[in-house]
Formats: structure tokens, sequence, C-alpha cells
């Protein structure tokens, strides 16, 4: 059964395909079904396969497909394979699992799109791609999966590009990510000069006798490449302007999977990590530092994809936390949950903007509950899943990580903890703006009108509205563009996914269980680390207590949060300082420390192009020219002329010859 | 009694020397081309001359070279300037001299 597993990243490739060739003829919503048929299709092979592996003993859930040569050549061979264990099937499950869900979704959500087939042929595309990634045998078949990811990104991110913030968000998406890739390419061929080769069970089979130095060497410099796709300290700032693109891709892609490669990257890799210390004190560093300052952000955010944009890259910086204190298990493990509730959350905002009329600024929302129960209620669950109530998916994933924080040094513990409470406490904002409290949307509607201006005249009573029909038209043209405005709820092709999600970010903590020997994830994903990864020592007291406080700075954010948002004890803008606004002016300082000298380099270069280069150029031709209109004068015309100067030449030649045999 | 050798190069050397100041300072073109043929000869003289003096068949050979050359010359330069004096009754040389740079 595992012999199928070709046939998971091949039936989106063949969704690609087929959408590049008839897309436009199958048209909206046709295309959209093929394209989803496809990702089920891929998640029935991927249950398959699981299935399959199942079936094998624990030191035989290792197989490895061969494919084809890659690149034959001489010396070098370079073989495509497919690589299946705990590991590859896992993120295979869940790629394909959200995966078909958001395109699902996104059957609803990018209906009437004039590129509605260009959507699912970029989304096949990704789905393909990122197969590819985590289902190699070796670097260079990860990294061609690394970087279709990378420019499906892009496409996706810029797939409205007539909007120049959505252009200018993938083109920095693609840079800032150039960056991390660079340093994935500098691994690679420093792993090659190590080991003479990229297949991954080739090079973890020799990796017993790499010396620390190398080991080091090559960590950081995947880690680079990590923190680049997953978007951490210091080249996240593309992750939030990516939020420019359709909200089913910010589910998909910057959420729940192609963000995660790079933690699965790092995961992967736990064979070298181990024999480079310091580079896992310095994942975790980052990762904690990440977590809290992404987290500080999202508190004031007010556009509701941003601030789930700047929760992701919190998250992750929580999975890179995990890797850095050796829990690969509870990395893995928050990744399927975030990959739950951050697509549920996604989606549910996805909901929220379709109903609201593409309105994103959460202060323009309110009192959505009642509109929007489906969404509500689902993104309730996911709320409540990422803040770490329990028994939510959220509460087990973070709290593992914690416990092994803790572990690894108690003060990153401490950054984690902070970060838990500002999270329950961002997310609880975002619930209490969007779905509680009063229907601002009612002012928000009439542009002009200042925030908190009493109720117009004008504005028709709730009970009108309610009924949407048979308004005074007075009514309805002072709400100006928004006609008839009454958000709605979203067709069952964008609710389905969001009951689906909502169920798993609920459930999803079963797949590992603390406190029991039933570690289902841990014990499944026991071949790819072995004896590496970090076991906990603390007794079950410590456990209980810091169980226990984790669940304390959860529900204190969830309090502080419904304290200023629902029952106004504190003005919000005091608790929105505008540095935090502003993301700590992060993007000012890159325009200081980076645009600004490579605008200088640049402007000096195309000087030195102008005047230099083209000025060599430009001045052999003024030369010739100014030479020959000098000459031209000499062709007279006059053929006696020519006559002299045939005549003087022979002259002077002949005077020459004389001169000379003289 | 034969007259010696460097009298011939002498006349050749003269009837060069006229060919060439007269295709110089005349503007006919009749007579630019009789000034050509004279300087042509005057150089076929000195073949002639040269061959007779170091007793070298060479010489008299080159001659017939040249002799043939202004033939087909003549045929030519002849037909350009019939052409020319089609078009206008009294040109010189001077007149003709739309190629200017």
């Amino acid at each position: 059964m595992v012999e199928a597993v070709w046939l998971i990243p091949a039936l989106p490739l063949l969704g690609f395909v087929v959408l590049l060739a008839f897309g436009r003829r199958l048209g909206d919503p046709r295309a959209g079904y093929v394209a989803t048929a496809m990702m089920v299709g891929a998640f029935l092979v991927t249950l398959v396969v699981f299935a399959g592996l199942l079936g094998e003993d624990g030191e035989h859930r290792s197989v490895t497909q061969h494919l084809f040569s890659w690149i034959p050549s001489g010396g070098l061979r370079v073989e495509a394979g497919l690589l299946v264990d705990p590991l590859s099937v896992t993120m295979a499950l869940f790629v394909t699992g959200v995966g078909a869900l958001i395109h699902l979704y996104s059957i609803g959500y990018m209906h009437g799109d004039e590129r509605y087939h260009q959507f699912f042929v970029y989304l096949n595309l990704f789905a393909f791609s990122m197969l590819v990634l985590v289902l190699a045998d070796s670097f260079l078949l990860t990294f061609l999966g690394w970087e279709g990811v990378g420019a499906c990104s892009y496409f996706l991110i810029s797939f409205w590009f007539e909007r120049p913030t959505a252009a200018v968000a993938g083109k920095k998406a693609f840079v800032t990510n150039r960056i991390g890739d660079f340093g994935f390419m500098l691994a690679m061929f420093l792993i090659f000069a190590t080991f003479g080769t990229l297949q991954y069970t080739e090079v973890f089979g020799a990796s017993e006798e790499l010396r620390e130095g190398t080991a080091t060497a090559i960590a950081l410099l995947l880690f680079l490449g990590a923190v680049g796709k997953s978007a951490q300290l210091p080249l996240y700032v593309w992750l939030p302007d990516a939020m420019e693109g359709p909200t089913p891709v910010s589910a998909l892609i910057h959420a729940a999977t192609m963000v995660t490669a790079g933690v699965f990257l790092m995961v992967r890799v736990n064979p070298i990590l181990d024999l480079a210390p310091d580079a896992l004190t310095l994942i975790a560093v980052v990762g904690a530092a990440t977590a809290l300052f992404a987290a500080t952000i999202a508190c004031a955010q007010n556009d509701i994809k941003k601030v789930l944009a700047y929760s992701t890259v919190s998250q992750l910086g929580y999975m890179f936390l995990a890797v850095g204190s050796g829990a690969y298990a509870a990395a893995i493990f928050h990744m399927v949950t975030h990959a739950f509730f951050k697509a549920l959350l996604f989606l549910g905002a996805g909901s929220v903007i379709h109903g609201m009329h593409d309105e994103q600024d959460m202060k323009r929302m309110g009192g959505l509950k009642k509109w929007m129960p489906i969404t509500s209620i689902t993104f309730i669950v996911g709320w409540l899943a990422i803040a770490g109530v329990p028994p939510f998916a959220g509460f087990w994933s973070k709290d593992d990580i914690l416990i092994n924080a803790w572990e690894k040094s108690p003060a990153l513990w401490l950054v984690g903890l902070v970060t838990a409470l500002l999270t329950a406490y961002y997310m609880s904002r975002q619930v209490f703006l969007v779905f509680y409290g009063g229907e601002r949307w009612r002012k928000a509607a009439q542009p002009e009108s200042p925030a908190g201006a009493k109720v117009g005249p004008e504005h028709e009573p709730v009970a009108a509205a309610a009924d949407g029909h048979g308004k005074p038209a007075a009514a309805a043209a002072a709400h100006g563009a928004h006609g008839d405005f009454k958000p709605h709820e979203s067709p069952w092709v964008m609710a389905l996914p969001l009951v689906v999600l909502a169920a798993l970010a609920a459930l999803g903590g079963l797949l590992n269980l603390p406190f029991s020997d039933y570690l289902h994830l841990e014990h499944w994903l026991e071949p790819v680390y072995g004896e590496r990864i970090h076991h906990l020592t603390s007794g079950s007291g410590t456990k209980w207590a810091l169980l226990l406080i984790t669940t304390g700075a959860a529900l204190a954010g969830i309090g502080i949060a419904y304290l200023i948002f629902l029952r106004h004890k504190v003005r919000e803008a005091a608790v929105e300082p505008r540095v935090l606004q502003r993301a700590w002016y992060a993007d000012e300082l890159y325009r200081g420390t980076v645009e600004a000298p490579g605008r200088a380099l640049s402007d000096g270069a195309a000087a030195f192009d102008r005047r230099v280069i083209d000025g060599a150029v430009n001045g052999i031709g003024a030369l010739v020219r100014a030479g020959g209109s000098r000459l031209r004068t000499v062709q007279t015309g006059f053929v006696r002329n020519y006559a002299l100067g045939v005549a003087g030449g022979a002259v002077a030649v002949l005077a020459y010859v004389l001169a000379r045999s003289a | 009694m034969s007259v010696p050798g460097p009298w011939y190069l002498a006349l050749a050397a003269m009837l060069f020397t006229i060919g060439a100041v007269g295709l110089l300072i005349r503007r006919n073109v009749l007579v630019m081309f009789m000034c050509i043929e004279l300087m042509l000869n005057a150089v076929n003289l000195t073949f002639v001359t040269y061959a007779r003096l170091l007793d070298d068949i060479g010489g008299q050979s080159i001659v017939f070279f040249v002799l043939v050359v202004a033939a087909a010359e003549v045929v030519v330069g002849l037909g350009i300037i019939v052409s020319i004096f089609r078009r206008r009754t009294d040109a010189t040389a001077d007149d003709v001299s739309l190629l200017k740079g």
C-alpha cells in the first residue's frame, strides 16, 4: 500500500496540468471542484499509505520509493525518490487534509473572481510543491518543493496584482525568502562537500562522524532557511504583508502548511541538530523571542487578518522553541494542532470578511454572532483552542512545549508563558471585537461619520435591518457603497470546512495526550528522532504546577480582554499604543537599515552605469561621428582633387623610397 | 647608329609629366581622358626601353597587357562621357561632383 505514495504529489500535479489546459473552459465553479477532487484524492491516498505504514513494525517504517534518475551526469547521479516515514506521512496527512478543506472553501470564497480558474491552478501547484517538499528523500528534492511553494506563495500573495499593495507584498515575500533560500543552498553545498550525497538516509547514517563545528554550521545555515520560510525574527516581515492575498491562501500557505516547512526541516535534520547543541540553543532563543515579539504586535492590530498573521508568527516561534528544546514531537504536535485551529481562524476571518462585504477593520465590526452563527461558533472554538483553554487542541500542544522549555531553561519558559497570556488576550480581543459588543458597522458603514458619533436620524431601526427588505430608500442611500448592507452567513462550501476544522481543533489534543503512556504522536514519530528527543525529567508535581500556571495565564488573558473590550474598564486606545500598532516600527527600521543603503547602492550602481559604462560606449560613438564629420569634407566630389591626391601620394612615396635608398 | 636608352626614358618622363599636369589642370573631360592615355603610353615606352636595355622580354609582354587594359578603359570611360554629354551639353569635370561628402 505504501507503493501508492507517488500518487500523493501526482494528483495535485495532474490537477494543475488539467486546470492549466482546460481551466478557463471549466470555469466557475467547476474548476474549483476539479482542484478539490484532486486534493481529496491525494488525502485518501495518504490515508492508504498511512494505513500501510501502520501495518509495518517500528523499524521498518521508513520506505524509500525510487522514482527516477533526476540528474545522471557522469560520476554524479542525483536520484529523485520519495521517503515515506512517520514524519513525512504526518505532514502529508495534514497538508492534504487541511488543503482539501481549504480548496473546498475557496470554491465559495473565490466565486465570481475574474481569474477564478487561475487561483486553483496556483493552489494545486502549491499543494504539489508542498507534498514534494515533505515527501522528498533528499535535500535537493526538498529544496525543489521549497522553491516551488515559495513561487506559489508569491503568485498567490499578489493574486490581486491590480492592487499595488498586493504586488509589493508579493515582492517583499519573495525577496525576504531569498535570504533564507540562500542559507538553505549554502547548507546543501556544505552537506555535499562533507558527505558527498544529499540523500537523507545516507547523510543521517553517516552523521555520527560529523565534527561539531561542521554540524553547527550546517544546522545554522539550514536554520537560516527555516527562519526565512517560517517567518522568524528577523525575517518575519513578509508574513504580515502576505495577508494581501486571498484569505484561503492565508489559511493554507501562510498559516497551516508552507510556513511550517521550516519547522519540518528542523525536525527532519534532527540527527545533525543533535550534534550542534549551540545551534539548538540559538533556535530556542530565536523561537521564544519571535513568539513574544509577534504576540505583542498582535495585541494592537485592527485588521482581522493582521492579528492572525502576527499570531501565526508567534505560534511558529513556539514550534522553534520546541525544536530548540529538543522536543521534536511537541513541535510537530503543535504544528498539526496549529494547522487545525489557525486554518479555522483564517477561514472564519475570511467568512467574516465575505459576510461584511470586504470589510477587514475589526473596529468596524461587532455583534456578528447573531448574523453569522456557524462562523461565530466555529471561530470561538478556534479561539479557545489557540488561547490554550482545556480541553481544546492548543492547550495540549502548547503545554507540551512549555514543559519542555522549562527543562531547557526557566527563562525560555517564562517568555513562553507571557506569550501564552498575550495569545489568549489578543485572540479574545479579536473575538470580542468581531462577534460581541455593539454593531459598530452600522455607524462605520457611513464613511464620513467620526468614530463614536451618535447614530444619525437617517439610520434605520434594527428591526428594519433584520428583514432587509422594504427599507426606506433614504436609509439605503445613507449606507453609501454598502448598499443594503447586512452581514450574512456564508454558503455551505465555506461553512463545511469551518465545521470540520472546528471539530479537529476541539479534539486535536487527543493525538498526543500527556500524563499517560499512550503518547500516540510521540510514539508514532519515534523512528524519526529515536533517542535524540528530549525526555521529560520533571516529576508529575512540577508538571501539574506548570499546567495550572499555563492555564491560569490563558484564563487571565481572556479575563483582561473581557474587562477591556466588553466591560470597557479601560479605554481601548490606552492598551493599543502606537508603537505596537506600527509593529515596533520594524518596517521603518528595515527601511532605514536595509532599504536605504540598498537604494543608495543601487542608485550608485545606476549612476556608474549611466556615467562610466554608457559614457564609454557613447563616447566612442561620439568620437567616430566627430571624426567622420571632419573627414568627409575631404571627399569633395571633384575628380581633379582626387587626381591631385593620387599624384601627390605617388610623389611622396617616391620621395620616401629615394630618401631611403640614398 | 641607334638612339641611346636614356633618351627614351627622358622622353617617357616628359610625356608622363605632360599627361599628369594636363590631368590636374584641364577641366574638359575629353582632354583629361587623353591625358590619361598619354600617361599610360609613357609608361609603355618606359617598359619597352627597359626591355631592350636589359634584354628582357617581360617588359614587352607587360605592354600588351597595358594596351588591353587601356582599350577596355577607353570603352568604359568614353561610355560614361557620352552619357554625361547626353544629359548636359557643356559639362566640365568639376560640374560632376554629386558624390561629395
